[in-house]
């Protein structure tokens, strides 16, 4: 990555409207993505496991359990597979995909009563992820290549500074406008995530809770509080159990390892 | 007998279960048929309970993994529906790239949403639903590599399973009704002669494909007119066949396409036969969260109404809705048309979760204008809704 501290050096909380500012915004804006990607990067393989607590207006609730195992690749997007253990009626279901820098995912499902692996869209990636509020696109690897960025300020956010970026999706099926991300400076990692939908209104805002270190390297948040403002419903994501580098590999991201899942 | 040597060391590698686990489901379902039978023997409506429950165990660091999964149903009205059937009993190890399966297990192969053509492995399970989908358990040795130019599948059935059907009280049936205790089979060693099956598969891209190859005993038996008891009935027989077959499926923007084709010898004259069309969907209907697919499929079959599948020269028209809600609500309509004889069946299924272990499923089938010489000809006042509660466990 090619560092420009001159740039990163700059103060651009004013005068935003100069378009020679403008790329810079964009430089910089960038530049933190790529440091937050490059902390993130060569941890290989984990696996972990989550619940999703659903939350309806009228305070309903609704679990969801399942486990991720994923696989770093080279040059490209990550290699994932999720299985659901809860609710029962899905239970053994399996997702598997070949995330891609700019390409259209690769995604199989497996579907346990049939026996059946069955090729889906990818598509979809502003539906919800489990009727929660999570989207598929959410909760993809974040690749640096998705997004185009801006950094708009230095921000705070309980006390901590904080950078302030929005960004953009490149690929025009995603359901949101721009997002506002705000990192934190002390670590590269995502705190809080606004997302305005293709009205440009805001429509959720994702925060992050107990960051929790791994391999003296890896921050992974223990909590994701996702909150729809437009429809007041909420999904609260618990990580239970992370493991990384527990040596999985390509041969564990197939269709016939799919159908393995339990 | 040094394989066997080597099996016992590999199956006492690590013998502890690491991971244990068992599971289930148990569903009472109820069939209303709006119309009179044709035969005066058969039930207005029945009501029926099964149940399946899964042991599943895991050991040797994840290469190794045992699942027993029982099935059995208690029917009101139907001596043979009421049956158990053993779906899995499978031994399975793998490790990087190879897997050995060894055991009573189920196969599906193909990608189209009604008709399972290439389908071949299990047979299929005709008295729990007409749709073909439920499959008995079949014994098998299976061996599978994963390399760069794909997935080898190679499969050793020491035993066939014979299709069973409807008993007099039964419904939806044949009419005349087919006699099971009549089967014959065109070799002498009957259900004893091995089958073996070879598969090819990979994924390129945006798509799937493969390629198999089937020989033994064919699943689908031919219908012969017999005598029992001084009663017309249908004698199923089963014929040593060869198949080959391939699938095809792909998933471009917002286009699934799906393919299958396949050619039989040993059923009578040689012949092909094939099915495949797509499904479009519209995500994110009136800005909301649901889905809407609308799906397309031709069946084709060289041997026209001499087929042993009504889906010989039909069309299939349909749509899914996917309401992406907490319920995991869907539904799935549509039609299928005969276009040489004019025979319809219509299709609708629809479910949704209660709670975290509930689900509530509703079928409902029914067969218009169908003619003399369609092979769903019997089914013509056998129309039903099914509703069925499953708790899962």
């Amino acid at each position: 990555m090619k560092v420009r501290p001159l740039l990163l050096a700059l103060s651009l909380t004013t005068a935003l409207a100069l378009p020679a500012l403008a790329d810079e915004a964009a430089d910089k804006g960038l530049e933190i993505a790529q440091e937050a990607d490059r902390r993130d990067t060569g941890y290989h393989d984990f696996k972990a496991e989550l619940t999703m607590l659903l939350r309806n207006k009228q305070g309903e609730e609704s679990l969801r359990h399942m486990r991720t195992n994923s696989l770093e690749v080279d040059d490209d997007g990550d290699k994932t597979m999720i299985i659901f253990d809860q609710p029962r009626d899905v239970q053994g279901t399996a997702l598997l995909t070949f995330s891609h820098k700019v390409e259209p995912d690769d995604q199989w499902l497996y579907l346990p009563a049939l026996k059946r692996v069955k090729r889906i869209s990818s598509r979809n990636k502003s539906g919800p992820f489990m009727g929660s509020e999570f989207a598929y696109e959410d909760l993809a690897s974040q690749e640096v290549e998705k997004y185009t960025y801006r950094f708009i300020k230095d921000d705070e956010l309980d006390g901590e500074a904080m950078f302030l970026l929005e960004r953009d999706p490149v690929d025009e099926n995603s359901g949101y406008t721009r997002q506002l991300v705000w990192i934190d400076k002390a670590e590269y990692r995502p705190m809080k995530i606004e997302f305005y939908d293709r009205k440009n209104s805001l429509l959720k805002t994702l925060m992050f809770k107990g960051y929790q270190q791994y391999l003296d390297q890896y921050w992974r948040a223990r909590e994701m509080f996702m909150e729809n403002h437009q429809t007041g419903k909420s999904t609260l994501l618990t990580w239970k159990q992370y493991d990384f580098r527990v040596g999985l590999e390509d041969s564990d991201f197939t269709t016939n390892s799919l159908k393995r899942a339990k | 007998m040094r394989w066997m040597r080597v099996l016992v060391a590999v199956l006492a590698c690590g013998m502890a279960p690491a991971y244990a686990d068992v599971r289930g489901e148990v569903a009472l379902e109820g069939r209303l048929f709006t119309q009179s039978p044709l035969d005066d023997r058969q039930q207005e409506g029945n009501l029926s309970l099964s149940g399946e429950v899964e042991y599943y165990t895991t050991w040797d660091d994840g290469r190794q993994s045992f699942t027993f999964k029982p099935f059995g149903r208690l029917d009101q009205h139907d001596d043979e529906r009421t049956h158990i059937d053993l779906r899995e009993a499978v031994w399975i190890f793998h490790d990087d790239g190879f897997e050995f399966r060894a055991g009573v297990n189920k196969v599906f192969w193909g990608v189209t949403e009604v008709y399972h053509l290439v389908d071949i492995i299990n047979q299929t399970d005709v008295l729990e639903n007409p749709d073909g989908e439920q499959k008995l358990g079949q014994p098998m040795l299976k061996v599978s590599l994963e390399r760069d130019w794909g997935t080898l599948d190679v499969f050793f059935m020491p035993l066939f399973r014979e299709r069973r059907y409807p008993s007099v009280d039964g419904r939806p049936r044949t009419q005349p009704r087919i006699e099971h205790d009549l089967t014959e089979y065109e070799n002498d060693r009957e259900e004893y002669y091995p089958d073996v099956a070879v598969r090819w598969s990979r994924y390129l891209g945006d798509w799937d494909v493969g390629v198999a190859y089937f020989h033994g005993t064919g699943r689908e038996p031919t219908l012969v007119p017999g005598i029992d008891d001084g009663e017309l009935v249908l004698i199923p027989r089963y014929e040593i066949i060869h198949q080959a077959s391939i699938d095809l499926q792909g998933a471009v923007g917002d286009w699934l396409w799906k393919f299958e084709a396949l050619h039989r010898k040993g059923q009578g004259p040689s012949f092909s036969a094939f099915t495949g069309g797509f499904e479009y969907t519209f995500y994110g209907l009136w800005e909301g969260a649901s889905d809407l697919g609308v799906l397309a499929e031709v069946m084709w079959d060289e041997r026209g109404d001499e087929a042993t599948t009504p889906f010989n020269r039909d069309l299939f028209l349909g749509l899914r809705w996917v309401a992406n809600d907490v319920d995991g609500t869907e539904v799935l309509t549509g039609v299928v048309s005969d276009w040489n004889n004019g025979s319809r069946f219509f299709n609708l299924e629809a479910s949704r979760r209660f709670g975290n272990d509930w689900k509530l499923g509703v079928q409902a089938r029914l067969w218009s204008h169908v003619d003399a010489e369609d092979p769903t000809y019997s089914l013509r006042q056998d129309d039903y809704v099914e509703v069925k509660l499953t708790r899962y466990f």
